[in-house]
């Protein structure tokens, strides 16, 4: 019986390598929760802290240590439970000068931070919170761009004093009839500067204007990356640890709060959904219909009632600082705003422009049933500022009083940069104490799911059991440390798919052991029916496991959520699953009976 | 010393067929009973504080509310409550639910849920899909790794397993879910172990013996492969009981899914799959070994 030294030594090394990147899982994250003030700059005094741990011992919480750093609080606590406890209760008794929010706290030793080891993440069923799935309305967004557009067409022309007989939008297209023939050339002009459109002419010379399958993929595509940036800002303004924010298919954004308990407030947050205007200030001879009037510091402020653009063509707003180190923001357009920025302020320097935040509110009434839901705009002007030159794509707002100014109303034009409305199309919410439940179960099962296939290997095997049961260890010990490498989360049906995992793992080895003992049955001797036994159950062992890991991969693609993460656990357990199977065990074997000779019986 | 499997073929073809026929039967007549995540719909699940001897207080509130079409359940013990309302119904019909309950009730939110039609019938469409897909691939997979006619009996073999556990799920009126259909896709990853690990000793067996009659040969492979076939069953078995009993309400129907598929995986790579090779008249020609196919026996 041979075993290269190569073999042993990469074995060695995938064993350390396991060990030490699923250490870090021994020592999970404290939830805990983070008090921040909001006056910055003078941190938090002892008294504060002593003030702190009385308020924290009125309530029947465990806290596990304060920790004070420049400028936070930490409180750990032992339980996902008690920390949305905790937070609740300081949120209530402290005032609005500080923030309150949700945090994990690091266990993991440094040296094995040092080596960028981290635990795997706990999925939302293990932790408790909120998800949502909110989707892209494309259609509204199609209808909407094909308005604007037909409203650039509709004033190009009059400026180039071509004649229509009507404009107007029909399904997706832009019907266009011109007066006089002659002008189709001029027409044609502006159709292809626009360079989206596909023209079409119909019998009755009526141009059909609609926008290619690759303009509209691209326009969703814009407007889903933008709103996912919404979201993470707006999501960052919730005081979550560890949020998730990302996109799900070709129009769908997933959210997902870990520690979040009140769906109602972070959608409120999440789902407001707000966007920008911006006017110009109303002169003193506009016509009455075409102003309305806002407060703005007191003061009434006429506006002219027409938008020049609106929050979709903002792409980016930021805090920086002018040349005398006074407070702006930056302001960024993309290349349609930009040119209807300009085309409205080159005529109007030394104008005042505002900036109109507005918000979509639902009034939801019970009290008549299901389904009374009112929908109102609320609307308010965030910034008044003097036009001092005609504006392009890049622009700033000076004269801001203050950074706290400057980075409030970058955040609200942030956030009003919404490309497109969403719809929510899945909400669910997971109490902290299902999660506790769920944590307690999935370990019960995969402990007691364990030890029997354990005891029962050593039963049925005897030494080669416990061969094999090693291998199961190190199995589990491989998988988790694949997990945190990989930055996977775990979740509930991740721990099944483990579980699942400990069954079959074994199948390997049962294939193998069977084999060795039916060649020992036909009389070859011990050292020779188990190399027969390994060489001839290899070929059965990577069939078997190669179309459960097909099965695996589809049930990725095709699943969401829960059934991926199942997925995973599945096919990084059938790998590993392999790779201990058969070389660890064969190295362990070796270990035991290479090295005696004229081994009469084994135990198997 | 074998053991004479294949007599039994007659008798367990009948009872399979009788089998597929309850779950056909049952599929047609009495349906599915698809879970939330394929119909779309609101679940909330509450924890309360006490005790309740029935449903009908909260089942008044409800009424009262003009909250119909809902499915209302203790979900384990007398004080965890599901109330479930399938369709159309949208997030604001779970704020009202959560809000009457609130007005009569001190509870724990355990669960509340919200998913919109078209990600139910998207799921419904893509499960379809993906669980064509496994089959189609693994017939691939087997017709180049074996022979057709082993491809065709594992195919029955995979329709067999799966549509035992769905008609038992429709028969027993057990929530079909996203998990559940998780399981199936296991189950077919498991069945179609199995059924590799008889037909390779079948393979093998046939192309050491030529002279052998077909099923003496099949006999021996299975008799072969018992031990090895009931161990594994029985270490998977082992821990989807303790699935079942320990992994709580939300990996239960997982769990019973994929038990059933196992017993039925099991079954099938024996009766199924051999008696589909019978009846195709399989012999040693079918297996012999062609250059092409051969494949490299080194071991790691």
């Amino acid at each position: 019986m041979r075993f290269q030294a190569w073999k042993i030594f990469s074995i060695l090394i995938v064993l350390s390598i396991g060990i030490i990147f699923s250490l870090p899982n021994i020592f999970p994250p404290d939830p805990s929760v983070q008090i921040t003030t909001a006056s910055a700059g003078d941190g938090f005094s002892n008294k504060f802290l002593d003030d702190l741990k009385d308020l924290s011992k009125k309530t029947d919480i465990d806290t596990l240590s304060f920790e004070k750093t420049e400028k936070s609080v930490l409180i750990r606590t032992n339980s996902y439970q008690d920390q949305i406890l905790l937070k609740d209760y300081l949120q209530k008794e402290l005032n609005e000068n500080f923030v309150v929010a949700l945090n994990l706290a690091a266990n993991t030793p440094d040296w094995l931070k040092a080596l960028n080891a981290k635990p795997m993440k706990l999925g939302l069923d293990l932790r408790g919170g909120v998800n949502f799935l909110m989707e892209v309305d494309t259609e509204l967004l199609l209808q909407t761009k094909l308005e604007s557009t037909a409203s650039v067409i509709r004033n190009s022309l009059r400026d180039e004093r071509v004649k229509t007989n009507f404009i107007e939008i029909e399904e997706n297209k832009i019907l266009v009839s011109l007066v006089d023939d002659e002008k189709t050339e001029i027409f044609d002009g502006i159709v292809n500067d626009l360079g989206n459109l596909d023209i079409d002419l119909d019998q009755n010379l009526v141009y059909e204007l609609s926008f290619s399958d690759e303009e509209i993929d691209e326009t969703i595509d814009y407007a889903v990356l933008q709103n996912l940036t919404t979201l993470r800002n707006r999501v960052n303004e919730l005081g979550v640890s560890e949020p998730v924010v990302q996109r799900e298919g070709r129009k769908r954004i997933s959210v997902q709060l870990p520690g979040i308990q009140d769906t109602a407030e972070a959608k409120k947050i999440i789902g407001k959904t707000a966007n920008l205007e911006f006017r110009l200030e109303a002169k003193d001879n506009s016509l009455a219909s075409r102003v309305e009037s806002f407060p703005y510091r007191g003061l009434k402020t006429r506006l002219e009632k027409k938008v020049i653009i609106s929050g979709d063509r903002v792409s980016d707003a930021s805090v920086g600082f002018d040349e005398n180190g006074f407070p702006q923001v930056n302001i960024s357009l993309d290349s349609d705003g930009g040119a209807q920025m300009h085309r409205a302020t080159r005529n109007n320097v030394g104008t005042r422009m505002a900036v109109l935040f507005v918000e979509r509110k639902i009034l939801s009434n019970v009290d008549s049933g299901i389904n009374s839901i009112k929908n109102f705009y609320d609307k308010r002007i965030i910034s008044l500022a003097t036009i001092q030159s005609a504006l392009a794509n890049q622009f700033r707002i000076t004269g801001l009083d203050s950074p706290a100014e400057a980075s409030e109303l970058a955040l609200l034009l942030r956030a009003g940069a919404l490309a497109a409305p969403m719809n929510f199309v899945e909400e669910g919410t997971i109490g902290p104490s299902l999660g506790a439940d769920n944590i307690r179960l999935g370990i019960n099962s995969l402990i007691l799911g364990l030890s029997l296939v354990l005891v029962f290997m050593i039963f049925y095997y005897k030494v080669f059991g416990f061969i094999a049961n090693l291998a199961v260890l190190l199995n589990l010990i491989l998988i988790a440390s694949i997990m945190s490498i990989l930055s996977a989360t775990l979740t509930l049906p991740g721990i099944a798919g483990i579980v699942l995992t400990i069954g079959m793992a074994v199948d390997a080895n049962v294939l193998i052991f069977s084999r060795i003992r039916e060649e020992l049955k036909r009389k070859l001797k011990p050292l020779e029916a188990i190399t027969s036994g390994y060489n001839r159950a290899f070929i059965t062992i990577v069939d078997a496991n190669l179309t459960t890991l097909i099965v695996a991969l589809i049930l990725y693609i095709v699943g969401t959520g829960p059934i991926q993460g199942f997925a995973i656990t599945l096919s990084v357990g059938i790998l590993t699953s392999m790779f201990t199977a058969i070389l660890f065990t064969r190295m362990l074997v070796f270990f035991i009976y290479a090295r005696r000779r004229n081994i009469e019986k084994i135990w198997i | 010393m074998n053991i004479q499997f294949m007599k039994f073929r007659k008798l367990a073809l009948t009872f399979s067929f009788a089998l597929l026929l309850i779950s056909i039967v049952s599929l047609v007549f009495k349906n599915l009973e698809l879970g939330l995540d394929f119909t779309g719909g609101v679940l909330v699940e509450i924890q309360l504080k006490e005790n309740l001897e029935d449903l009908e207080q909260i089942r008044g509130l409800l009424d009262e509310k003009n909250i119909d079409n809902y499915v209302l359940n203790f979900s384990g013990s007398q004080n965890d409550v599901s109330i479930k309302i399938p369709g159309g119904a949208d997030s604001s019909n779970a704020e009202s639910l959560k809000i009457v309950l609130e007005e009569n009730y001190e509870f724990d939110l355990r669960k509340e849920e919200f998913i919109g039609p078209q990600i139910g019938e998207e799921l419904r469409d893509q499960g379809g899909l993906g669980l064509l897909l496994a089959l189609l691939i693994m017939a691939v997979y087997i017709m180049f790794r074996f022979q057709y006619k082993f491809a065709v009996g594992a195919i029955f073999a995979l329709v067999h397993d799966v549509l035992i556990v769905v008609g038992m799920f429709s028969l027993f009126s057990i929530d079909f879910d996203l998990t559940v259909l998780a399981a199936v896709l296991a189950v077919i990853g498991y069945s179609l172990n199995d059924t590799i690990v008889v037909s390779d000793r079948i393979r093998e067996n046939f192309r050491k013996k030529r002279r052998s009659e077909t099923i003496a040969l099949i006999d021996r492979s299975l008799t072969q492969m018992l031990g090895r076939t009931l161990i594994t069953s029985l270490t998977t078995l082992l821990v989807l009981f303790a699935l079942l009993i320990f992994g709580g309400d939300a990996i239960q129907n997982f769990s019973i899914a994929l038990i059933i598929g196992v017993v039925a995986g099991t079954y099938s790579s024996i009766y199924i799959v051999c008696n589909t090779l019978i009846s195709m008249n399989i012999t040693a020609d079918d297996l012999a070994i062609k250059k092409s196919e051969r494949f490299d026996d080194g071991m790691p």
